[in-house]
């Protein structure tokens, strides 16, 4: 395996984009989590879908732009329905979860348009959807680096911001942070890690490699960095052990890491219950 | 207890409670908070209706008034969430919206809505992350952080719960630690709104006692909207009447001349004050 990533250059793309997407992710994740936002990053994951949907019908409606690559129509398209989504919260100030499906049914709505523009599903659509271990170029691989880049500068400048805004918001508001401005900054921020993501687990599963690890160091945290750290290495594990099995198994890796997260999801829970249990008969 | 015994306890216990604090401070008047013909109203409901008055430092005041009669929109005026219809607000003498020094201002909510209790962080976390606005965007903890987060928590006597997740914590505790992330940041005022709101009894009392003893050691100016008229009393320097408008504000020896008629008026239902 390690010679084989070595000798060929579209394994090392996977891998090294897998990597940085197993910290990106669950990290990401802990704040959409905690503010409860986990549905609104299966939804921008459907609007991402209707950009690469776009995207690969314009590359074969023109052959001037058949060369384009779907992540950067992807891109637009989930920071656009991320602000979108914005927008609609506020309008509906008292179904604020109503914005998900408007925004998740347009995004399936505009791929399935797409797609049919396009004649049809094909390989190239698949590996959008279920990720792949052959599909990530080394354009895709930039793009997830720079991708990391924002979100770990986005962090080291407003941890302490967005820790205080997830906690307790009435609070942020009441101390005079620019609440309203970060939160706009991190919806950019999320809905970019959902553009990276999609190349490796697919657009269908980008969310739970946010949220799985993160449900998993939750149950085991007493605070809020032990439970990034521990999201972090259950996201990490979930990846490579995902990857791995997919190359070998010649499976779609989306499929292999989500279940590898659901199986440590299980492990986390099962571990914490025997402990529970073993510490009440001991009194 | 029945809110009409709860206002005559009020009445009473002001009467006979301790004068030493009131006189200490009559001789310091710099207004931290200064409302000038304040009105504020939500849509087509009018909620307050020409609010004056000014609070001075070292104060420690309770807001005191009938559901309804506008105490937490009073609050979020102050804060500058709230913008007022008309009128002016002043904090420390600057005009509250230009106001920058937030920091100076602790703000504890109604522990009801103040957070989600699964949220994963410990009391560290949680008191520490009172530094924010004090530090300023795009700046790190400082090193002395954890100094801080200690002394802090001594203050409110929660010092061994350094460790534990906010959420195990009792109301009473998390309150405590409230107090502490807003101490941290050495606030010269303390706003709290209803902190006792589902805190048992024997905890409300100590809980009082330990906000009495930072408004006398530290000298923090405190302002306190609360139903706990009972507890409260024999602790506050001031007390403030609201209904809309402001029917009182003063000190408890301008209580004595109240009458009971007047009382009556003010809240719309008989209220009784006894000698």
């Amino acid at each position: 395996m390690i010679e084989a990533i070595i000798n060929y250059e579209f394994l090392q793309n996977a891998f090294l984009s897998g990597l940085i997407i197993g910290v990106v992710a669950p990290l990401l994740g802990v704040f959409i989590v905690v503010r409860r936002m986990s549905l609104i990053a299966d939804a921008l994951s459907h609007v991402t879908l209707a950009g690469i949907a776009g995207s690969l019908f314009l590359s074969q409606s023109f052959a001037s732009l058949a060369l384009l690559n779907p992540i950067y129509l992807g891109i637009v398209a989930s920071v656009g329905g991320s602000m979108l989504i914005e927008r609609l919260r506020s309008l509906y100030k008292h179904y604020e979860e109503l914005a998900i499906p408007i925004i998740m049914s347009a995004g399936i709505g505009l791929s399935a348009i797409f797609i049919s523009l396009a004649k049809g599903f094909n390989t190239d659509l698949m590996s959008y959807l279920f990720g792949s271990v052959s599909a990530v170029s080394r354009q895709d691989l930039i793009v997830v680096l720079l991708i990391a880049l924002v979100v770990f500068i986005f962090l080291l400048l407003f941890f302490k911001e967005m820790f205080v805004l997830s906690f307790d918001e009435e609070y942020a508001k009441a101390t005079g942070l620019p609440s309203k401005w970060i939160h706009l900054l991190f919806m950019i921020v999320v809905a970019l890690v959902i553009a990276a993501s999609m190349r490796i687990v697919g657009i269908l599963l980008v969310s739970s490699l946010i949220t799985l690890p993160v449900a998993a160091a939750m149950r085991i945290s007493k605070g809020f960095k032990d439970t990034i750290l521990y999201a972090i290495i259950f996201g990490e594990s979930a990846v490579i052990i995902g990857l791995v099995s997919a190359f070998y198994l010649n499976l779609a890796p989306g499929g292999t890491i989500v279940v590898t997260s659901i199986i440590i999801l299980f492990i986390v829970i099962s571990i914490k219950k025997l402990l529970f249990n073993l510490k009440v008969e001991r009194g | 207890m029945s809110l009409q015994k709860k206002w005559k306890d009020l009445y009473l216990q002001i009467v006979n409670r301790n004068d030493y604090q009131l006189e200490r401070r009559e001789i310091m008047t710099k207004p931290l908070i200064e409302l000038q013909n304040v009105s504020f109203q939500y849509e087509h409901t009018k909620v307050l209706h020409n609010i004056s008055f000014r609070v001075s430092e070292g104060d420690f005041l309770a807001i005191l008034g009938p559901n309804g009669s506008g105490k937490s929109t009073l609050l979020k005026l102050i804060l500058g969430i709230a913008k007022p219809l008309s009128g002016e607000v002043k904090l420390f003498g600057e005009s509250v919206s230009s106001f920058q020094h937030r920091e100076w201002i602790g703000y504890v909510s109604q522990k009801s809505n103040a957070f989600n209790s699964a949220f994963p962080a410990t009391v560290e976390e949680v008191v520490k992350s009172g530094l924010t606005k004090k530090i300023g965007l795009f700046k790190r903890m400082p090193k002395n952080a954890n100094e801080l987060v200690v002394d802090a928590l001594k203050a409110v006597g929660m010092e061994e719960y350094l460790d534990r997740n906010i959420g195990k914590l009792s109301g009473g505790q998390q309150q405590r630690v409230f107090i502490a992330r807003a101490l941290i940041s050495e606030p010269k005022l303390l706003i709290l709104d209803e902190p006792t709101v589902g805190i048992d009894h024997e905890n409300v009392q100590s809980f009082y006692d330990m906000l009495a003893r930072l408004n006398k050691e530290q000298q923090i100016t405190i302002i306190l909207v609360t139903h706990d008229v009972d507890t409260v009393s024999n602790r506050i320097s001031h007390v403030a009447c609201l209904n809309q408008t402001i029917h009182f504000h003063g000190y408890k020896k301008d209580f004595d001349s109240i009458s009971d008629e007047q009382l009556n008026g003010w809240y719309g239902h008989s209220v009784r004050k006894i000698h």
